[in-house]
């Protein structure tokens, strides 16, 4: 009975006040969608790093005819210069951090090249001459890149370390940013909708205050006078929940198909990951309504 | 020898009668240091099953003795008890079961105009969470006892000014609470019509329930001849057993 009630009270009350709710469930639509995309965000990078830190290596370039480093003062490499920097990658000291140890010659390095750049036009201006051969290392701990560095940088023969999780890293920081835009208009969006729901539940609260009158007069307990008002907000909020998360599914299984398609190589997200956040998003939902319509029902409505 | 007021108390619950319902000791209540107190020093005791007309011109407190009892607002000085117990010491969370035994009627009827006459009195008890089965059984009685037989589903605009009343008396009285406060009830109404809303309220004061009416209709307590308690400047002035309306004293305080 109770129960029956309570329903027949937040349905006549969001009935009365139909508008009002609807651009609660609006702007937690918009807020949580940015709060989803933040979280998706970060799953990609972790996604990401699990995916390439396996993948990248550390590339020792050798010295070619045109290098300008000071290591390589002497000229090109040379055949005992090669030979020593392999033996010092294969020694026992670094055998800690270094996994797997690969030559690349120049000829190689220009198929690379090749492969990379197939639709520029530079392609056809470069020749092997050019490009350093290599030796490509995988480590053990991609983080443990500075020691590579610090032990080849200044070595006969090599050019530079290059450490490929550095352009990772850029493409890292970019999304790091992106995700902290959406946060910061998640935040905003958020206290929008936080005092949205506040002044819906104002009014509410203002539209039935003769219901709540006699609530209060025949002895009705504070739960029940006041749990309409808040399950109100709370279902507006869910409904909004449910649109926003409704809208990261189809960006990530449109938006998501096009761009592994485009970047097969890149390792992106799949809706798999909603599992995680579209909980989150229904639990936050829930929770900004219900604690803005009870701290609001604590001001206007008086048990 | 008279006891002291406790004891008395003590002694009335002991032989099982005469037990106050509403008991106000040295109350005052105060809503603003700069003003008068709106009651200053009330006592008063109001058995189970009196029937008391608290008379008195506007201002005088009777609003105030209302709010005191269903402990909307608290006294600044002295006690006041419902059935035996001092509203001060019932904690917030237990509010709503002393308001279950206290019905309230206002001058303004405080009908929900969107709901038929059934559904206002039936809220009253689905809000306390009665089943749906005791709703339809009791509904229809108490619109019976209050004379709206057959206008179930009349709604509050349909109705007179004397049948709104009579179902904001159904509405107050459906929980069977052991009291009933009338704040003006007939002040919207005409003489025959206060009349009938007289009857009824005199015919639940039979079946048990102590009314606490706060009027200044002086027809009204004139013909009804029950005790009428006036309040002036937030003071008992008069407290007669079988009183009448003074008008002349009302209108010098006034």
């Amino acid at each position: 009975m109770r129960f029956a009630f309570v329903l027949g009270e937040i349905a006549s009350g969001m009935r009365r006040n139909l508008v009002m709710v609807v651009s609660v469930v609006l702007v937690t639509f918009i807020s949580l969608t940015f709060v989803g995309a933040a979280g998706l965000l970060q799953l990609q990078i972790d996604q990401m790093k699990g995916y390439w830190y396996d993948r990248v290596q550390v590339a020792v370039f050798l010295c070619v005819e045109n290098s300008t480093s000071e290591s390589c003062a002497s000229g090109p490499v040379t055949d005992e210069q090669r030979a020593a920097i392999e033996a010092k990658l294969n020694s026992p000291e670094l055998s800690a951090y270094v996994d797997t140890v690969q030559y690349e010659s120049q000829d190689q390095a220009l198929v690379h090249f090749r492969e990379q750049l197939a639709n520029s036009p530079i392609v056809e201006a470069v020749t092997a001459e050019q490009l350093p051969e290599s030796f490509r290392v995988g480590l053990v701990d991609p983080e443990k890149y500075e020691v590579i560095s610090e032990a080849f940088s200044s070595q006969p023969g090599v050019d530079i370390v290059s450490d490929q999780r550095e352009y990772l890293e850029e493409i890292f920081g970019y999304i790091n940013i992106a995700s902290l835009v959406a946060l910061g208009i998640a935040v905003v969006m958020s206290v929008g909708a936080i005092l949205l729901i506040a002044t819906t539940i104002r009014l509410s609260a203002f539209s039935r205050r003769r219901e709540t009158g006699i609530m209060r007069l025949v002895g009705a307990s504070k739960a029940i006078i006041q749990l309409p008002f808040v399950l109100e907000g709370v279902i507006a909020a869910i409904l909004g929940a449910a649109i926003a998360s409704g809208t990261l599914w189809a960006v990530l299984r449109y938006g998501g198909q096009w761009l592994s398609r485009e970047y097969p190589q890149m390792g992106f997200i799949s809706t798999q990951e909603l599992l995680l956040v579209v909980p989150a998003l229904f639990l936050l939902g829930a929770l900004l309504a219900g604690a803005s319509s009870l701290l609001t029902l604590r001001r206007y409505l008086k048990v | 020898m008279l006891p002291s007021p406790t004891p008395a108390r003590a002694l009335a619950v002991l032989r099982g009668h005469r037990i106050a319902m509403i008991r106000f000791e040295h109350v005052t209540k105060v809503y603003d240091q700069k003003s008068k107190p709106a009651l200053d020093g009330v006592s008063l005791d109001v058995d189970r099953g009196e029937f008391v007309f608290l008379v008195g011109a506007s201002g005088s407190g009777k609003s105030t003795f209302i709010r005191l009892v269903l402990k909307e607002d608290r006294a600044t000085r002295g006690a006041v008890y419902v059935a035996g117990q001092n509203v001060a010491n019932i904690p917030s969370w237990r509010v709503p079961k002393l308001r279950r035994g206290i019905g309230v009627v206002f001058q303004d009827f405080r009908l929900l105009p969107n709901k038929s006459v059934f559904a206002n009195v039936a809220f009253a008890m689905q809000v306390i969470g009665k089943s749906r089965a005791v709703i339809r059984e009791t509904v229809p009685e108490v619109l019976k006892t209050v004379g709206l037989e057959g206008k179930n589903n009349r709604m509050p605009h349909e109705l007179s000014g004397g049948e709104q009343q009579r179902v904001a008396i159904a509405r107050a009285i459906v929980n069977k609470p052991g009291i009933l406060l009338a704040d003006e009830p007939t002040g919207n109404l005409d003489p025959t019509t206060s009349m009938g809303i007289m009857k009824v309220l005199d015919r639940i004061n039979q079946n048990g329930t102590t009314v606490v009416m706060a009027t200044h209709d002086d027809d009204i307590v004139n013909t009804m001849r029950k005790r009428v308690v006036e309040l002036r400047d937030g003071c008992v002035v008069r407290d007669d057993a079988q009183g009448i309306y003074i008008g002349t004293t009302t209108a010098a305080a006034g």
